[in-house]
């Protein structure tokens, strides 16, 4: 199969298009057919992405798979994946079936709100596949749209709030990364991305308005994206729509977001920032570290005192996302490794405890920390299942949250020992929130009048957690499943990183004379 | 076999665990015990039948990132033997046990279902602790510290309905995360200068890093230190030592055969492991175990003044432990590796009696553990007073003075840690704050002897008359351990604590004919062949063979510089030093007597006159207090400060701010559009693509 990549993009895209056109009606009839639709198209989805694991050759650290054609106005359609990427990928693609299972039991605009998934998984792979700058932008920014309209319309009572700062927060960061596109393409004359990633754009000081900036046009260009995957991330202090939105948007919505949409700004940090802007990158490093270390405790002390759920489990991800963007500024190869690992496994964990939240909602339709209590009396499955992504989550050896963790802080350490330490601090801290949270609503005698009639999870519910579950312990037992794939596209990043930065070695020499 | 030994506890947890509706809870809880025993069967034969030469068993790939490179392999030394029928044994004896003291539980409805839970927890236990001590790197070994401490956590907060219960196994588990932030900063560290996380490279490497300094925090430090002291701080956590011990205590609200299993025998002592295990780090760290002997010998004080006025039996129990976990860490820290280790084998059998012993007596007194409610039980239940007193007599430290060996277990080992601790200190703040604490060790046992089986029957009359000696299942396994409280110490005397040519055999360490100890002042390399020259040196002492440990760092299961002599001093102490704590347990003894035999009015008296210090004690120095008062609440005060200060008024109103001017502009932009933001979104993406296009279409097109 010659084009793979576009076969496992469009399928739910083509599904999307045949609810869209063909599926009339709102009875309960339609309502299934569609559940069972893109089901079906998801679970294709995936079963077809299987073969790029397949074909993929972990020993070739180039792009694997390209396809490429001319598009509108003279424009590249161009799709691949390397290393780094085909992960993400295959994440995306696990994970959307699971997702429209969690989502059963939706009763309002069933229809539409398929779709809105659907064709959220086609750009969300897109931006993991496309090597052509405009499709990146167009997928990147496009992706937004669905997630927005399933907080907009499936989310909580307060959802135009978390939509309007949703918006206003990734606006801000894509019209700078739009303006350092164009400036990249004036640059370079291309848009394509492997010849972007090859060209070595200026880093000779200049003034700009009578202010020095030091390793020039990529410093400029750096921060421009960063403003973009930063907030994508998010890193502290641009963290606090991510609260809000996870908080307004349905279990299925904070499940992608937690899982994948997330993991686009950890990705763009490896796609462009390291590769294109190696300069800039070098000279933002300590501050990208401070705020990683300062977002881990920062925020680990604030789940700490939460009262609702999934406030907490956000800001537990923003904390879990500075140990990302910690590694990946370390800038060597445990560092990227565990960034790429934390990310998937963050995908499964963050998922799965979104999920557990979703159990419960789903029963008392509240995420109030205090309306709960000993539900280990009624519920053991999930006692056990909650329990279980809870120490993943503060990072237990075994699991898949402790190969992440212990990389990038063993890769961040020979950089800086100081980011290390606080950093590692914030181990302590996610035991404390998450423990702590896992004792309020579930261990203690079960006294709440409310409580007493709920059940335990159903067998869908239990199907739902039992992938997450297997993955989880299994890259916590053998990573190198993970760390096979992606080490030598990173090991090749991370030389191309260091050689551009020694070419570079002058202007560095002259930035850091003035 | 190792292979094994190592995974029927698992397998039996799983079984146990998942399999219990299919086999029943009975068959759960066979299916553990019994795999349990398989284990500990096959342990002991490893144990016996090991020759001291090093054995490692690749299982699988673990963690491989550029130079880093971890494996899931076991790798069996003297060290892990002697850990391998500790751990096998107690827990062997321990699911035994809990066959009759889970029976009928009072903290559970009618029909719930708890016993396989237990087990298999029991089981997880045994697994994550064995996996610890098998490890033959330190990322696996940390895999088994954080497993045992998510094993501990459960347990602690096994009767999840007690508030209490589920707040000590949350303290448990974050202030070991305070040991744990070490451990991990010291195994980055090691990688960072060794570039490898395994014991033998890092061994290897040792003598360079004596010679490294590196740059940590604010400061330069030496590399062979500095570890020492992070991977300490793990050990810290682990075993109760002082600053991180508030945990231990608490966990007691755990079940009793847990206390026994995890908090006496077993986990606790991981951190003494871990120091020994480290041996030829520790051996080029001597700032580093000059705070370890004396953090230890502090900690042995500490604890024991508190046991001294416990009501709880179970609390005096865990403090004693907590000093005992002290008198090993004097041993390791002073360099003799080998009595450090005889103190935690001989400790786990007659600590882990005294749980159990405690457990039958509050299993006999219908879950009453208050020992002012207790007294005269000795007539009721004897097997278990019997039991009992062999653990007191063992911990205490009887047998026959300046005999060495002749004595209950406790007393080879404790005598030989307070022997090294002179040889080490030269009779120095380490040695007087142990024969203090052997004082207050004798007298808080038999102070709990006398409370419990002594007196008068005080307390609930109808308990009294109710209570009854324990089942055959939980009286086996006191008798078996009582056999090891006996006589572990004196089998063993000659392995752990004899000549250095015994000792270096036992785990195979290289050693050779040494002349003597002068040999400090040889500088030659090959210390076979050095003569003594310097005979005369040795006044008063008669002229024999003696033997030195060789070798590198690395070589056997643990390694002793050859300059370290404190093994061989050890043993020509002086007279008084050797009687010393013989002295001490005599005068605890008779205090205890006289306080609670003689003159029963007398603890009341003294607790008036001196009203200050006995709060101070009972409030256990305050620690959880200033805790509190430091730690917790600052942490929940800030917290909340971030949430609605920081990311409220700060970052959002900064934010909100700037958006009230710029959404505004854009949204008449758009126009009356009626679903606002969305509409923005998509035109200003449009405008984006179109200006993008246009400028490429003006400039000639990518192509």
């Amino acid at each position: 199969m010659d084009n793979l990549l576009s076969i496992v993009t469009f399928i739910p895209a083509l599904a999307a298009l045949i609810l869209a056109l063909f599926l009339r009606g709102d009875d309960e009839a339609a309502a299934r057919n569609a559940k069972w639709l893109a089901m079906i198209a998801t679970s294709a989805t995936f079963v077809v992405s299987l073969f790029i694991l397949f074909q993929f050759d972990s020993s070739n650290t180039g792009f694997q798979m390209v396809e490429e054609a001319s598009w509108v106005m003279g424009m590249q359609y161009k799709m691949g994946v390397d290393g780094i990427s085909v992960l993400f990928v295959m994440l995306t693609t696990f994970m959307m079936p699971l997702v429209i299972a969690a989502s059963w039991d939706v009763n309002t605009r069933v229809k539409e709100y398929m779709i809105a998934f659907l064709l959220l998984e086609t750009l969300m792979l897109g931006v993991f596949m496309a090597l052509d700058l405009v499709l990146f932008y167009v997928f990147f920014e496009a992706g937004l749209i669905p997630m927005f309209l399933i907080i907009g319309i499936w989310g909580g009572a307060n959802r135009i709030y978390a939509s309007y700062k949703f918006f206003l927060y990734t606006f801000l960061g894509s019209v700078l990364m739009l303006v350092a596109m164009v400036a990249m393409f004036v640059d370079a004359g291309t848009t394509d991305i492997p010849t972007l990633m090859t060209h070595s754009f200026g880093s000779e000081n200049f003034s700009l308005l009578g202010i020095q900036v030091v390793g020039g046009l990529q410093t400029l260009m750096f921060l421009a994206f960063f403003a973009s995957f930063a907030v994508k991330m998010p890193m502290w202090p641009v963290h606090t729509w991510l609260p809000d939105a996870h908080v307004q948007a349905p279990t299925a919505g904070s499940v992608v977001l937690a899982a994948i949409l997330l993991k686009m700004g950890g990705y763009g940090f490896l796609r462009f920032s390291l590769p294109m802007f190696p300069v800039g990158a070098e000279l933002m490093t300590p501050l990208i570290l401070w705020m990683s270390a300062i977002a881990i405790v920062y925020t680990s002390l604030v789940a700490l005192v939460q009262e609702d759920m999934k406030k907490l489990i956000a800001y537990s991800s923003v904390a879990h996302m500075g140990y990302v963007t910690m590694g990946i500024f370390a800038a060597n190869q445990q560092g990227i490794d565990g960034a790429i690992f934390q990310m998937i496994s963050h995908g499964f964990i963050s998922g799965a405890l979104f999920l557990c939240v979703g159990v419960i909602y789903d029963r008392m339709h509240t995420r109030e920390i205090d309306a709960y209590g000993g539900l280990v009396t009624r519920m053991p499955a999930y006692a056990l299942i909650f329990m279980f992504f809870t120490m993943a989550n503060v990072g237990l050896p075994g699991t898949s949250g402790f190969v992440g963790e212990f990389l990038t802080l063993i890769g961040v350490f020979q950089v800086n020992t100081w980011v290390a330490a606080v950093a590692t601090a914030g181990v302590i801290l996610s035991a404390a929130y998450a423990l702590w949270l896992y004792r309020r609503v579930v261990m203690g005698d079960l006294i709440k009048e409310s409580l007493r009639t709920i059940t335990d999870m159903s067998t869908r519910e239990r199907a739902i957690f039992a992938p997450l579950v297997v993955m989880t312990l299994l890259l916590g037992v053998y990573p190198a499943l993970v760390l096979d794939i992606i080490g030598p596209s990173v090991e090749a990043l991370v030389s191309n990183y260091e050689t551009a930065l020694a070419s570079a070695q002058d202007a560095l020499q002259t930035a850091a004379t003035n | 076999m190792e292979t094994l030994i190592l995974f029927a506890p698992l397998i039996g947890a799983l079984i146990g665990g998942f399999g219990w509706r299919l086999i029943g809870e009975k068959g759960a809880m066979w299916v553990t015990t019994g795999l349990l025993f398989v284990a500990c069967f096959f342990s002991w034969i490893v144990f016996l039948g090991h020759d001291g030469v090093t054995e490692k068993v690749q299982i699988l790939r673990w963690i491989e990132s550029g130079s880093l490179s971890t494996d899931w392999a076991i790798r069996l030394d003297r060290l892990t033997a002697i850990m391998l029928i500790v751990i096998t044994t107690v827990s062997a004896l321990v699911h035994l046990y809990s066959f009759g003291y889970m029976a009928d539980d009072p903290q559970w409805k009618e029909g719930e279902s708890y016993k396989p839970r237990f087990f298999a927890y029991l089981s997880f236990f045994t697994f994550a602790m064995l996996m610890l001590v098998t490890s033959d790197n330190l990322v696996q070994m940390f895999f088994g510290w954080e497993g045992v401490g998510v094993a501990s956590y459960l347990l602690i907060g096994f009767y999840y309905r007690k508030p209490t219960a589920n707040a000590a196994a949350i303290k448990a588990f974050v202030v070991n995360r305070v040991g744990d932030f070490g451990f991990a900063l010291g195994i980055f560290a090691l990688y960072y200068l060794t570039d490898s996380v395994k014991f033998d490279d890092i061994f290897a490497a040792v003598p360079a890093l004596a010679e490294t300094q590196v740059t940590f925090l604010w400061a330069e430090w030496n590399a062979a230190n500095l570890i020492a002291v992070l991977l300490f701080i793990g050990a810290m956590g682990k075993s109760a030592q002082l600053f991180l011990h508030t945990w231990l205590p608490d966990a007691m609200e755990g079940p009793t055969p847990v206390s026994a299993l995890i908090h006496a025998a077993t986990m606790v002592t991981a951190g003494v492991f871990l120091v020994c295990r480290m041996s030829p780090l520790m051996e080029y760290a001597p700032e580093a175990t000059a705070f370890i002997t004396f953090l230890g010998a502090t900690t042995a004080f500490v604890a024991a003044t508190i046991g001294l006025v416990q009501n709880d039996i179970k609390r005096v129990i865990a403090y004693s432990t907590m000093s005992q976990l002290g008198y090993m860490f004097v041993a390791a820290g002073v360099g003799v590796y080998s009595v450090a280790m005889f103190h935690l084998f001989t400790h786990a059998f007659f600590k882990a009696m005294l749980f159990l012993g405690a457990g039958s007596v509050i299993h006999a007194m219908h879950h009453e553990q208050d020992m002012r409610n207790y007294g005269a039980l000795r007539k009721k239940i004897p097997y278990t007073f019997w039991a009992m007193m062999i653990g007191t007599l063992a911990i205490t430290g009887v047998g026959i003075p300046l005999s060495g060996w002749i004595g209950f277990a406790g007393f080879a080992s404790k005598d030989a840690v307070i022997e090294s601790a002179y040889a080490g200190t030269d009779g120095g703040y380490a040695f007087w704050m142990l024969v203090i604490a052997a004082l207050f060790t004798s007298f808080y046992s038999w102070r709990l002897m006398f409370l419990t089986f002594y007196g008068k029957a005080r307390g609930d009359k109808h308990t009294h008359e109710h209570a009854h000696e324990s089942p055959m299942v939980m009286l086996v396994p006191l008798g078996v351990l009582s056999f090891g409280a006996i006589f572990a110490g004196a089998i063993w005397y000659g392995s752990f604590f004899g000549k250095t040519n015994e000792v270096a055999g036992f785990f195979g360490v290289p050693y050779a004919e040494a002349s003597e100890h002068g040999e400090k002042d040889d500088h030659s390399d090959d210390h076979g062949e050095a003569k003594d020259d310097h005979a005369a040196k040795d006044d008063g002492k008669k002229k024999k063979t003696s033997y030195a440990f060789t070798g590198k760092p690395g070589e056997g299961a643990i390694y002793t510089h050859k300059d370290n002599h404190v093994l061989y001093d050890a043993h020509y102490v002086p007279t008084w030093v050797k009687l010393s704590p013989f002295i001490a347990m005599v005068i605890g003894f008779l205090l205890a007597m006289w306080f609670y035999i003689w003159d029963p009015k007398m603890p009341k008296r003294a607790m008036e006159t001196n009203r200050p210090l006995y709060n101070f004690l009972l409030n256990k120095w305050y620690f959880d207090e200033l805790y509190d008062a430091v730690f917790v609440k600052p942490a929940s005060m800030i917290g909340r400060f971030f949430w609605k200060r920081g990311d409220g008024d700060v970052i959002d109103g900064t934010l909100n701010g700037v958006a009230m001017g710029i959404v505004p502009f854009f949204t008449r932009l758009a126009g009356r559009a009626q679903s606002g933001y969305i509409f923005t979104y998509a035109f200003a993406m449009v405008i984006g693509i179109v200006v993008l296009v246009t400028w490429m279409t003006f400039s000639g097109g990518a192509h």
